[in-house]
């Protein structure tokens, strides 16, 4: 009697085991299924107004006037478009590496400064990162141009006669865009310095290191992830900048955004999307890149902090 | 190694490093200075007496605020990008948000693809998704419409709400919404007084991003505002082209003072935030 009433009760515990595992295994669908959907409304947001109308522009270059490869085959062989994309990525990749020679020493600093002074420049940084695009392009404009400060301060000390032709030049283009993607590459450098265990630059300092060696050696090698970040982010948003070289550039320099624009304003919808494509082709691969070696996560969550 | 043989080889290194240092300041001086002069340069010009670009300004004249404000188009464009950045930031702080939760606490299948897309539009260059939506808008009939650039700055401004909120969720620890449910909280009240006030910073930080990011837009705006719908980046943008007057530099200076304000206080709100929350997280253990 003793002993079935033991076997019963344990064949209870183990059902009831079962069945507390069953509730719980719900439960736990049914909070996976709750984030699933509160999701959901982004994802259909952005599919519906995001992806769906770049994705019907990237139709219209294949499928327009007809279904060919027209749109393309005009863009490779004419050679100032071909010109162009040249352009785009030489200028990219002039600003691209002079915000990191500038942007270097700044987050280096920053890095290696007591909290009140890094405060201090990281809000000296922020100020023209919040500052609009327009508004900067606007002052390179006062500053470059014919009557502009820099050309009436030359006038005024003699050391030019005639005003020197600086606005719509190539000079321009690199000043103005160097100077609004700055703080993108101080940022992610930043924020990579600043994970940098200082001791160790002290140990090879105690070991005999020179201070060259401690940079080339320790720091620099250290630092890599925040300037591959850094370079991939302003090569990408330099691909695509719009308002600064159509502002303060010439006629020879043209970046694709320009021309992209120019085309939709022609009505060459087809060919525009053509050109968008291969823009869009461009930076996705290298953000697929970045996304590899930093997350967009790290570098866009140091900006608010 | 003691400590008196580290202060002195401290002290031993002490000139070469001093004078390295002391070279970096001035270097890291003048490349803040290229990032600020710039925009301080526009002040003085806002408050200029002559009726074209000059500089130095011959005399002191308020008439270009006078001018911006006096003028209907002007405040038109302020007024409705104020609006449309509002109900942006209203719009993408909800739908970032709830995403966010989502992604970061689920466990399903796709999440890092999910993510990658919901945040892609941070690095889709702007041109692309303004001429997608020009197209798009077109066909719709929607071209000049304010709802047009809502709808679409949202698209731009979600992915900065999904990094600030999920950066927060990140460290949250998820024992205090368990907690709250165990105290008798129903999941709203746990949402509304436990997991809202820790990972409010993230949330004001992602909203001030969105609204920021409407109001200084401009290349969707270029395409899509049409005649109906001139926000203050558009009525610059033609401004800039075809008058060349310094109401411009008064409306830049407005500008910088506002967006200067409105980050100073975000700042203050963060600091506060953060203290309230050492507070508690000191009095918890």
């Amino acid at each position: 009697m003793a002993e079935s009433t033991a076997s019963v009760s344990i064949a209870d515990q183990t059902e009831s085991a079962g069945r507390n595992r069953a509730t719980l295994a719900r439960l736990r669908r049914e909070v996976q299924l709750r984030y699933i959907a509160v999701v959901i409304p982004l994802i259909l947001y952005l599919l519906f107004f995001y992806a769906y109308p770049v994705i019907a522009m990237l139709f219209r270059s294949v499928s327009e006037p007809t279904w060919s490869l027209t749109n393309y085959s005009h863009l490779v062989q004419t050679n100032v478009y071909v010109h162009v994309m040249w352009i785009t990525v030489w200028i990219s990749i002039v600003v691209t590496i002079c915000t990191l020679i500038l942007g270097y020493p700044v987050a280096y600093l920053i890095s290696s400064v007591t909290t009140t002074k890094s405060n201090l420049l990281i809000v000296l940084v922020l100020v023209p990162f919040w500052t609009s695009i327009l508004v900067r392009t606007y002052a390179w404009m006062v500053l470059l141009g014919r009557q502009g400060i820099i050309n009436e301060l030359l006038q005024s000390l003699g050391i030019i006669d005639q005003p020197l032709r600086l606005l719509n030049t190539r000079f321009a283009v690199y000043v103005s865009m160097v100077h609004i993607l700055l703080p993108f590459m101080i940022l992610p450098l930043y924020s990579v310095m600043r994970g940098i265990d200082r001791s160790v630059l002290r140990a090879a300092e105690g070991l005999g290191a020179r201070p060259s060696a401690v940079f080339r050696q320790v720091m620099l090698p250290l630092s890599l992830p925040g300037v591959a970040a850094g370079c991939l982010l302003v090569f990408i948003l330099s691909l695509g900048f719009y308002i600064t070289p159509a502002l303060v550039g010439g006629p020879k320099d043209l970046m694709i955004s320009v021309l992209i624009a120019q085309q939709v304003d022609l009505f060459n919808w087809a060919f525009a999307s053509a050109l968008a494509a291969v823009l869009l082709v461009g930076a996705l691969l290298i953000f697929v890149i970045f996304n590899r070696i930093l997350g967009v996560e790290k570098i866009f969550g140091e900006v608010r902090s | 190694m003691s400590r008196g043989t580290m202060k002195l080889e401290r002290r031993r290194s002490q000139p070469r490093t001093s004078a390295g240092r002391w070279i970096l300041y001035v270097v890291v001086g003048l490349i803040i200075l290229y990032l600020i002069f710039p925009i301080l340069v526009v002040i003085p010009l806002s408050f200029s007496s002559a009726h074209y670009l000059t500089f130095p300004p011959p005399g002191f004249s308020l008439q270009w605020y006078h001018k911006f404000f006096s003028r209907s188009d002007w405040r038109n464009a302020a007024f409705l990008s104020l609006w449309i950045a509002c109900s942006v930031m209203v719009l993408a702080t909800l739908l970032g948000t709830a995403a966010s939760l989502g992604l970061v606490r689920g466990r399903f299948r796709g999440r890092q693809s999910i993510n990658t897309f919901l945040v892609s539009p941070m690095v889709v260059p702007s041109i692309i998704v303004a001429i997608g939506l020009y197209f798009f808008y077109a066909r719709i009939g929607l071209i000049g419409h304010p709802i047009a650039l809502i709808v679409a700055h949202t698209a731009l401004a979600v992915p900065f709400v999904v990094v600030n909120v999920s950066a927060t969720l990140y460290g949250f620890d998820e024992r205090l919404e368990f907690a709250a449910m165990n105290l008798g909280a129903n999941r709203w009240q746990t949402f509304r007084q436990v997991t809202l006030p820790i990972i409010r910073p993230g949330v004001m930080a992602g909203a001030l991003f969105a609204f920021i990011t409407s109001w200084d837009e401009l290349i969707v705006a270029l395409f899509v505002s049409g005649t109906g719908a001139v926000t203050l980046p558009r009525k610059m943008w033609d401004s800039i082209r075809f008058e060349i007057d310094p109401t411009i530099a008064a409306v830049s200076t407005l500008l910088i003072v506002f967006t200067a304000t409105l980050f100073v206080s975000a700042e203050l709100l963060r600091r506060r935030s953060e203290r309230l929350r050492t507070v508690i997280v000191t009095e918890v253990e």
